[in-house]
């Protein structure tokens, strides 16, 4: 066997944004035939660094070597010419467009349009690597895990021969993830030089054959998989022991708070994205909700929560705990209505600075997005939202400059600390959170699932949209299953499996794209 | 090692800065005002074959010459402030109102009417009262209709608006032609007995003008920062699905901002004819709803930088014309002359929020 070569090394390249610095000093290089994961928490400085190697950002310090040849890359396109290709954890598709022109699109410019060879290229490139793709079908038909594929395939068409993946599993199923891996590890057959980013550290485990470990925009080390183990990994990542383990607390006499019944939301285009979803929520318990990102959880909450119109023949029960007996309906409340019945329902949404928080505001502004309007002088009193700010940044440890910063320039992990406390200040009955630990470092995504415990604890019905399937099964009591839209099954968190929950999440799709 | 190398690094790359010490920005705008007066000095020189010097000087009259002169330019401040002030809550909300022009016309408009027909039979404060709470219910409602099907439809309310000033003139110009036939304005109103006019307070013509706006001012200042109204514009300007989750009524408020708009915009109108022109005509607004546009955007909704741009504006538009009639010069030159300041400000704010990189300057970057 001959050494094996460098596809691509980096020198010192240092990148800094205003005061803050993404990467400094970072060293590494990608050989052929291999593939290498970029471990890091989020904000470590992964999608920088790679971004820079596609030819994004400019580097502000340091040398790009692609072999042993020093080289310049000022722009995506040189880098396509150089043979480096990235996917975006973005698609950059135009919809309207099918697999095939997307692809005639990436034709080097200046050549005759070609659409037969282009066909017959791209199927080449799909036998190759076994990817299954349909060149004739239109974006918008496509799942997230095709319009993945479509995006691969594109680059390689432009003969890309190291390839950048940006979080490639964020969207996937446990299936779609296989497959995926399946076509990695053809392309590295290959010869090709394969670099996923990624901060799961099972898939790490799984697919690559060294990791590159960066920490706070520092590079860390590199390590062979094969002598790695999650807790090492872990501890290099974050530069401490850190306890894997999620708490399971028995629910402690578990008391009905939700009951919802033959819930269908159609969504504006007139599809129906929650068709007759019916299933109870306790008090005292964590009911996780999996899914596919996109088939219904986000109506579900929104529905809940007043934010949705409701079809008819839909009943939203709410058993308040100092009336049990007596139900209130939540259906057609206002999220201003449900709060003024005096119903404490918290909801941490999906989109965090599009719907929580409003992020040209501050923390102490944020604080009073739900009790702004209380008593009736015309004027807003900041004071105890000060108070308040003040309290969560000590108790949950948010890191800003100020209460007055706005929030959009806190990063990921403290814009969920703040949307969240705010959130528990308001002793919630009901709980419910979308992807609360989305893009968050390990740790914090610890405390979020210690404080969601703590309510647990406390009584709170809880509700977690998730989409780590293993977090899922740790933390969860009872999970319910949705596939578009329809409930696909209550499991028991205990007894579960992945396998289980994740022909579940698909099985209402075609079988066969289950079985390949 | 590879510092050695040398490649085609990018001549310059551009980098965000983060937010610059007040020392540095009066300092990026000082350095702005010297250079545009030195290009300008060549421009002048060469151009127009003038003393620069004696042309700043000139320049510098068109507002401070005279106490009349500079009474103008007072007025002329506060038309467009109060212009300003009136779209700043709409803008504020990301509710595009370009129809300010016509806003400020039907508030003129029937401040005008009371004035023509109860001019004589009213008492002098109930005429005022009248006068005032008619222009502002009109430009109120000018506000209401587009801000209306906003709501309810989601019309786009930049074209919406902006249609609706070309309804405004056209209703100004038919009720000048059926009071006055042919006539392009009304002619000066109550010209005898001068029911209507405002007084002139402290030997000064505007002052009523200027301490309306100036309180007004304040008063919007405050509501946009201390009220909870002010607080719910903010949110729903940021993300209306932010606006329902808190349990805003997001129409509710685009409602009721779209009529504060157009009230003040309406009241701005009465100041024109009551206090300024004493008559109406197609061009009483004289484009100063655009004007203000310009002027609500560069402060950022800020109505004391308002003020301040506002006066930069009326100062570079008298020195202009004081330039052009002075030296007889074209028009035009005098505009460039004007522009070019205008440029180096507005240029100027680039080097506050940027900082370029250039090629070989990697040390001075290096970060902490």
């Amino acid at each position: 066997m001959p050494q094996p070569q460098n596809a691509i090394r980096l020198a010192h390249i240092t990148k800094t944004f205003g005061e803050v610095v993404a990467n400094r000093d970072v060293s590494l290089e990608v050989r052929r035939g291999e593939i290498l994961s970029l471990l890091g928490e989020n904000g470590s400085g992964k999608t920088t660094l790679m971004n820079m190697i596609a030819g994004i950002y400019y580097p502000d310090e340091g040398q790009l070597f692609l072999g042993e040849e020093p080289v310049d890359i000022r722009s995506p396109r040189d880098a396509l010419r150089l043979g480096i290709g990235m996917i975006h954890q973005h698609f950059k598709l135009v919809d309207v467009f099918t697999a095939l022109e997307n692809i005639a699109l990436c034709m080097e410019p200046g050549r005759r349009l070609d659409l037969r060879r282009v066909r017959s290229q791209a199927r080449a490139i799909c036998e190759k690597y076994g990817f299954a793709l349909d060149l004739d079908q239109k974006v918008y038909e496509m799942s997230v895990s095709q319009k993945q594929t479509l995006e691969i395939v594109k680059v390689l068409f432009r003969g890309a021969d190291i390839l950048i993946l940006d979080e490639p599993t964020a969207v996937l199923t446990p299936q779609e993830t296989e497959k995926l891996f399946a076509v990695m590890r053809n392309m590295k057959a290959d010869g090709k030089a394969v670099i996923i980013i990624t901060h799961k550290l099972h898939e790490v485990l799984t697919v690559s054959d060294r990791v590159a470990i960066l920490r706070r925009g520092e590079y860390v080390g590199t390590v062979n998989t094969c002598d790695a183990t999650e807790e090492t990994l872990t501890e290099m990542m974050v530069g401490k022991k850190v306890e894997l383990d999620i708490e399971r607390p028995e629910p402690d006499h578990p008391v009905r708070r939700l009951c919802i019944q033959h819930l269908s939301v159609n969504s504006p285009e007139g599809g129906r994205v929650l068709d007759d979803v019916s299933f109870d929520v306790y008090g005292g318990e964590i009911l996780g909700i999996a899914g596919i990102s996109g088939n219904g959880q986000k109506e579900l909450l929104e529905a809940i929560a007043g934010l949705q119109r409701v079809e008819g023949g839909a009943s939203i029960q709410f058993f308040p705990p100092e009336a049990e007996d007596r139900p209130a309906s939540l259906l057609g409340k206002s999220p201003r209505d449900i709060r003024e019945a005096g119903i404490h329902l918290s909801f941490v949404p999906e989109d965090r600075l599009g719907m929580g928080l409003v992020g040209s505001m501050g923390m102490t502004d944020n604080m009073m997005l739900k009790s702004y309007g209380s008593g009736h002088s015309p004027l807003v009193d900041r004071k105890a939202p000060r108070e308040l700010a003040e309290e969560i940044r000590q108790e949950l440890g948010v890191v800003t400059p100020g209460l007055n910063t706005p929030v959009s320039r806190l990063s990921g992990g403290n814009v969920q600390k703040v949307l969240v406390g705010r959130e528990l200040a308001a002793s919630p009955v009901v709980l419910m959170t979308a992807y609360a630990v989305r893009g968050l470092d390990i740790n914090t995504s610890y405390t979020i699932y210690r404080l969601l415990n703590e309510q647990k604890k406390k009584g709170v019905a809880v509700i977690y949209v998730g989409e780590d399937l293993d977090v899922l099964l740790e933390l969860c009591d009872r999970i319910l299953v949705l596939c578009g839209g329809r409930a696909n099954g209550m499991l028991d968190g205990r007894t579960a499996t992945k396998e289980e929950v994740g022909l579940r999440m698909t099985n209402l799709q075609t079988e066969t794209e289950v079985h390949a | 090692m590879a510092d050695s190398i040398k490649y085609a690094e990018p001549l310059v790359r551009i980098a965000r800065r983060e937010a610059a010490p007040l020392g540095r920005k009066v300092a990026v705008r000082a350095v702005a005002i010297l250079l545009a007066l030195v290009v300008d000095a060549l421009f002048i020189y060469f151009v127009t074959g003038l003393n620069p010097i004696s042309v700043y000087g000139v320049m510098w009259g068109g507002t401070f010459s005279t106490s009349v002169r500079f009474s103008w330019a007072l007025r002329d401040l506060s038309t467009l402030l109060c212009i300003g002030i009136a779209l700043a809550p709409a803008f504020k909300m990301r509710f595009w109102n370009i129809g300010a022009e016509g806003q400020v016309l039907v508030g003129g408009l029937v401040t005008a009417l009371i004035m023509v027909y109860f001019g004589n039979s009213l008492p002098a404060p109930a005429l005022f009262a009248a006068m005032a709470a008619g222009s502002i219910a009109a430009g109120a409602l000018w506000g209401f209709v587009p801000a209306w099907f906003k709501a309810r439809w989601n019309t786009n309310e930049t074209l919406f608006t902006l249609m609706m000033n070309y309804v405004a003139t056209s209703i100004v110009a038919c009720a000048t032609n059926l009071m006055r036939g042919q006539a392009s304005s009304l002619g000066t109103l109550n010209k005898a007995t001068k029911a209507g006019w405002f007084p002139i307070l402290f030997s000064q013509r505007y002052t009523i003008n200027i301490i309306l706006v100036l309180v007004l001012t304040f008063a919007m200042y405050a509501y946009l920062r201390y009220s909870k109204h002010g607080y719910e514009i903010a949110v729903v300007g940021e993300s209306e699905n932010t606006a329902r989750y808190a349990g805003i009524n997001v129409r509710r408020v685009i409602i009721r901002t779209m009529i504060t708009s157009g009230a003040i915009c309406g009241l701005c109108g009465f100041l024109l004819v009551a206090g300024r022109d004493q008559t109406i005509s197609t061009s009483t607004a004289g484009g100063n709803g655009f004007t203000a546009i310009i002027v609500a955007w560069l402060a950022k909704f800020n109505t004391f930088y308002m003020a301040l741009i506002s006066f930069l504006l009326v100062f570079l538009e008298r020195g202009a014309s004081e330039i052009a009639s002075a030296y007889s010069l074209n028009e035009y030159a005098a505009d460039i002359i004007t522009g070019i300041i205008l440029f180096f400000i507005l240029g100027s704010e680039f080097f506050i929020n940027y900082r370029l990189i250039w090629r070989g300057h990697h040390k001075e970057v290096q970060g902490k």
